[in-house]
């Protein structure tokens, strides 16, 4: 990503979400100067946060002095806007936001919530992981993901199908065929 | 001779209702075995194209999603009325439901929606202990007995909130008493990669989904009378 003839960095935007759950753990590394700093280094310009049910409010930011741009919400009716516009999106382990993301191709982030009783989410980001369509990390690691990822290797998810456990349901219940 | 006779005679009237006791609590045993011998077996061919009543289950956060991505391939003439079933406390997951329903609606040109929204006692909350679960699943149970004496589904699917317990358990009992025969279908959720849920141990211990789906093979290789179906979404 070049930069524009006057100068001015392109708009690169970091979607965080925590889906409708409460994860401040996450929110807090977020707004912390660390992640911050790391972001700005890897060239983003903006941070959106969608902290859902979370209690511990961000800084609002301009960035016009050449800091990261801030803002958050709590929730909206649909993420998918802002997903497409964004360049990184960074997402608690929720399998909906998982494959929101993914299937819009964009790199992705998927930080485990730990407070969690029987933490099974980490399992699926794990996986995915290890098949290359995601980075996962802890909240406390964040900032080395950033700093270490290297998103062209990540690999595109092809979408799922369901049609396969409607073929075993109809073809249990005796439905014919189609 | 008679003095014997007489004594075997007062021994088993004094007996009898332990005997009717044994006797009962024999013939449901065997009885259960029954439902769950031919519970994972196919239906038999239908020569009638009757569709059958469905009860689905939804649950927060990505059950509901994964329930609608496998709503829309399944045919809806086939699996009508549909009733809908969400925790009291979940409030967007039949709103979704309805969402769906009314673009089926306008798609097909019907204005009549062939579907019920209904909202159940939850067993446990997310976090809540599983001690105190246990009291919240019997009132959850019987709610879930009073919606099942209405509906008595011949195809309940779920994929994993324990909502789905209370149901599914009931509609297991109509089984075994005679009430109604359901085909219980239970997609794992996508999130589960290693190990299964509560619900989903729960059902595929006690055999009481007739086909118990999983998406990723691990779990197929751990649990073989899983059908393993790939990812849904």
């Amino acid at each position: 990503m070049g930069e524009a003839e006057d100068g001015v960095k392109p708009k690169r935007v970091v979607f965080v979400t925590v889906g409708t759950t409460c994860f401040d753990a996450l929110v807090k590394v977020v707004d912390s100067q660390k992640v911050k700093d790391e972001l700005l280094r890897r060239g983003y310009t903006h941070l959106l946060i969608q902290m859902g049910r979370g209690s511990y409010l961000p800084e609002k930011s301009i960035g016009d002095d050449g800091s990261l741009a801030v803002d958050y919400f709590t929730f909206s009716s649909s993420i998918a806007e802002h997903l497409r516009s964004a360049s990184l999106v960074i997402s608690h382990a929720g399998s909906g936001s998982i494959f929101e993301t993914l299937r819009l191709g964009k790199p992705l982030i998927v930080v485990v919530n730990e407070d969690l009783m029987d933490n099974h989410q980490s399992e699926l980001a794990e996986e995915l992981a290890e098949r290359k369509h995601l980075y996962c990390a802890r909240p406390q690691t964040l900032h080395q993901t950033i700093a270490s990822m290297d998103l062209e290797s990540l690999l595109p998810y092809s979408p799922g199908d369901a049609t396969p456990v409607a073929k075993l349901i109809n073809r249990f219940l005796g439905f014919p065929e189609d | 001779m008679e003095k014997n006779s007489s004594c075997c005679f007062s021994n088993l009237s004094s007996n009898l209702p332990i005997t009717c006791f044994v006797t009962f609590i024999a013939i449901i045993l065997v009885r259960i075995l029954y439902v769950i011998w031919r519970t994972c077996k196919p239906l038999r061919k239908r020569t009638s194209q009757q569709p059958l009543s469905t009860l689905v289950v939804l649950g927060s956060g990505g059950h509901t999603a994964e329930m609608i991505d496998l709503l829309l391939v399944l045919q809806k003439n086939k699996f009508t009325p549909r009733f809908y079933i969400a925790a009291a406390t979940d409030n967007m997951s039949l709103q979704k439901a309805r969402v769906l329903e009314n673009s089926l609606a306008d798609s097909s040109g019907v204005k009549e929606i062939s579907a019920e929204f209904m909202q159940i006692y939850r067993s446990r909350e997310v976090g809540q202990s599983y001690v105190t679960s246990v009291w919240t699943t019997l009132v959850a149970l019987a709610h879930a007995l009073w919606l099942m004496i209405k509906i008595r589904p011949q195809v309940v699917l779920c994929n994993g909130p324990g909502t789905c317990i209370p149901l599914c358990v009931i509609a297991f009992i109509f089984k075994v008493v005679g009430i109604r025969w359901s085909s219980i279908f239970y997609v794992e959720s996508i999130a589960r990669v290693k190990r299964l849920s509560l619900s989903g141990l729960l059902l595929y211990k006690l055999r009481i989904a007739d086909q118990f789906f999983v998406q990723w093979p691990q779990l197929q290789r751990k649990y073989p009378r899983a059908h393993y179906v790939g990812c849904l979404m």
